[in-house]
């Protein structure tokens, strides 16, 4: 890999990486920014996740419960306001990851369906 | 006698006001690292140029025995001075006061210097360092936060409005410097955020410093919220005599003209780019090498520096730059680099500053989280601020102009006034690898040995398509040009479009892509 040439000449020589865009590859380097970006995972429906940071204030399920969609799993107290987490299915609770007065940010699992 | 008493009994209270908050909060400023609010304005303005107003405003609040506490100026110091020999407004809490907090008067007096600046047209600076709003004044202080944003929003594009965060800077308090055109940060002092890390350790149980939740290095590399970073005051004072050096005081007028000086003969211009498109070099070399004594001023220096915006004199006259950087991200177009090209554009367009575009560009970053984020929205910026920019707009395309990012870099199609192109051009639909896959899929995977077959298609394709001819013959270039006429060609078209006139069609204004 051939060193890039600034004429600036300040600092010492970027570390140069590889990146494709549209089927050509560049050497260039990264943003910490860029550095730092999460892969994106398929949501999963059978996982409820926080949707907000919060303190839970109720649960209302337990773990080999049958829940049909819309049923109230969770009440969560997050910016003064009690919020209620509802089941996206219907289905068999398999677990219970929290209990009442856990403090969470968002996107902690919640509850996990069969 | 009596008047001479009496002008006695003036210089006393005057220095009375200006120990602001006392001694003992002057030397907790200083163990700080802080200069006091009237030192900071002497630092900036220049020397013996600055007239105090408002000095003995006294607040009015009576709840939770306020009556009996005396707070100098409110907890803010105004005036009018110059910055060298241009006149601006200012601004700048003194934290030594209340520590800063804004109340009623202390609101108004802002108020007051801002709606001075708009009358005047002249640049305003505000200094912030403030713990907030004075809770003991309620919904007065609440009203005065509104005053001011109200103000910032008619201000601007009127007049240049640049914000200093020289302390804590947070809650409702953050969006007056968002509102303004340019934020100073100054590393270890400046402190911006909507909810503090006490509030955030106490609803998520997330322990972060005050410093990795806002402070000056996160606002100018991860935010966005901050245009330049110093290390120290006088360090940011300097960046911002520097800026106003570029800007008008007013968009009823031009920057003021600076003598014409030559780039520097160490910057050479044709050695700079490669041959090779998949190899990088740094954009700043090719604008030192075109403006005035090489001097090149950046703005959001280490945010999205994939994108390069800032200013730089052609013959005298302030130009603004906006130009991909290959030596970053391949200088893709993303969220973050259009938010910040798109703004700038209008920023030169308010302000009568010919538009100058290096491109050089493989496209847009390619991404679940770019896409996910809103590129198109975000992407769509830099397309309407081209469109609706009406000062002169000026392009050269160094190297690669491929498909969308073609048309969003100042393209003729965007009403760019000239388009100009080295030799090294390439405009195409896309580039030469990912065209030939598609235009010859057939003929590929139908070959004997398809990787020889699609090396052949690219080279075929490159010869025909990726040079600046194509585009040259239907005019959506003027010009190709060797790299060494870049200068004089953009020098000519500066000169030629002086008098540039244009219309829009009438309307109240635009829905731009926010």
């Amino acid at each position: 890999m051939e060193e890039i040439k600034s004429q600036q000449s300040k600092g010492e020589a970027p570390v140069l990486k590889e990146l494709v865009i549209q089927g050509s590859t560049y050497y260039t380097t990264f943003t910490r920014k860029y550095l730092r970006r999460q892969n994106w995972v398929k949501p999963d429906k059978k996982k409820v996740i926080s949707f907000i940071p919060g303190t839970i204030r109720q649960v209302l399920v337990k773990p080999g419960e049958n829940v049909k969609t819309d049923d109230k799993l969770l009440i969560i107290e997050a910016m003064k306001m009690m919020n209620t987490i509802q089941a996206p299915m219907t289905g068999k609770i398999k677990t219970v990851f929290v209990k009442e007065g856990d403090c969470l940010p968002k996107g902690t699992i919640l509850v996990e369906f069969e | 006698m009596a008047l001479k008493k009496q002008i006695q009994e003036l210089h006393k209270r005057r220095e009375e006001v200006q120990m602001g908050g006392g001694e003992k909060a002057i030397e907790k400023q200083e163990a700080m690292g802080k200069m006091t609010a009237r030192n900071r304005i002497h630092a900036l303005l220049d020397k013996d140029s600055f007239q105090e107003y408002d000095m003995f405003v006294q607040h009015e609040a009576r709840d939770f025995d306020m009556a009996k506490k005396v707070l100098h100026g409110d907890g803010v110091v105004i005036g009018t001075g110059n910055i060298t020999g241009q006149p601006v407004c200012i601004f700048a809490q003194d934290f030594t006061v209340a520590g800063g907090s804004l109340g009623l008067m202390h609101s108004r007096k802002i108020v007051k210097i801002m709606e001075h600046a708009l009358k005047m047209k002249v640049p305003l600076i505000g200094i912030n360092d403030s713990g907030g709003a004075r809770i003991q004044e309620g919904v007065n202080s609440l009203a005065g936060y509104g005053e001011i944003f109200f103000r910032n929003t008619l201000n601007s594009g009127v007049i240049p409005q640049i914000s200093v965060i020289l302390g804590p800077c947070a809650g409702g308090a953050v969006y007056s410097p968002a509102l303004t055109d340019y934020v100073f940060v100054v590393e270890n002092i400046s402190k911006m955020f909507i909810t503090g890390p006490e509030v955030i350790k106490t609803v998520l149980g997330e322990e972060i410093s005050m410093e990795d939740l806002g402070g000056a290095r996160v606002h100018s590399e991860i935010t966005g919220n901050a245009h330049f970073f110093a290390e120290n005051e006088q360090d940011c004072f300097k960046q911002i005599k520097k800026l106003l050096s570029f800007v008008p005081a007013n968009n009823d007028r031009k920057a003021v003209k600076q003598k014409p000086k030559p780039p520097k003969p160490e910057y050479r211009i044709g050695e700079i780019v490669p041959d090779d498109a998949s190899l990088p070099y740094d954009v700043r070399d090719v604008i030192r090498a075109v403006v005035d004594d090489s001097d090149f001023f950046e703005i959001q220096e280490n945010w999205a520096g994939n994108l390069v915006i800032g200013y730089g004199r052609m013959n005298g006259e302030t130009c603004g730059f906006v130009c991909n950087q290959p030596l970053v991200l391949a200088g893709v177009l993303d969220v973050d680099s259009s938010d910040k090209a798109a703004r700038f554009i209008r920023y030169c367009d308010a302000f009568n500053i010919p538009i100058i575009t290096l491109v050089d560009l493989p496209g847009y970053l390619p991404g679940v989280d770019q896409e996910h984020a809103g590129v198109i929205r975000h992407g769509a910026k830099i397309l309407y601020a081209y469109s609706e920019a009406t000062v002169p707009k000026l392009t050269v395309i160094l190297r690669k102009a491929y498909g969308g990012g073609y048309i969003a870099m100042g393209s003729r199609h965007l009403r760019a006034d000239f388009v100009f192109a080295w030799p090294t051009a390439e405009v195409a639909v896309m580039g030469p690898e990912g065209a030939a896959n598609i235009i010859f899929r057939k003929e590929i995977t139908e070959a004997e040995n398809p990787e020889e077959m699609r090396q052949q298609k690219v080279r075929e394709y490159k010869e025909k398509f990726a040079n600046p001819y194509v585009a040259a013959a239907k005019g959506y270039i003027d010009s190709v040009i060797a790299p060494e006429e870049t200068r004089n060609i953009l020098l000519h078209a500066i000169e030629v479009s002086v008098d540039k006139a244009v219309s829009l069609p009438r309307k109240k204004h635009g829905i731009p892509p926010f």
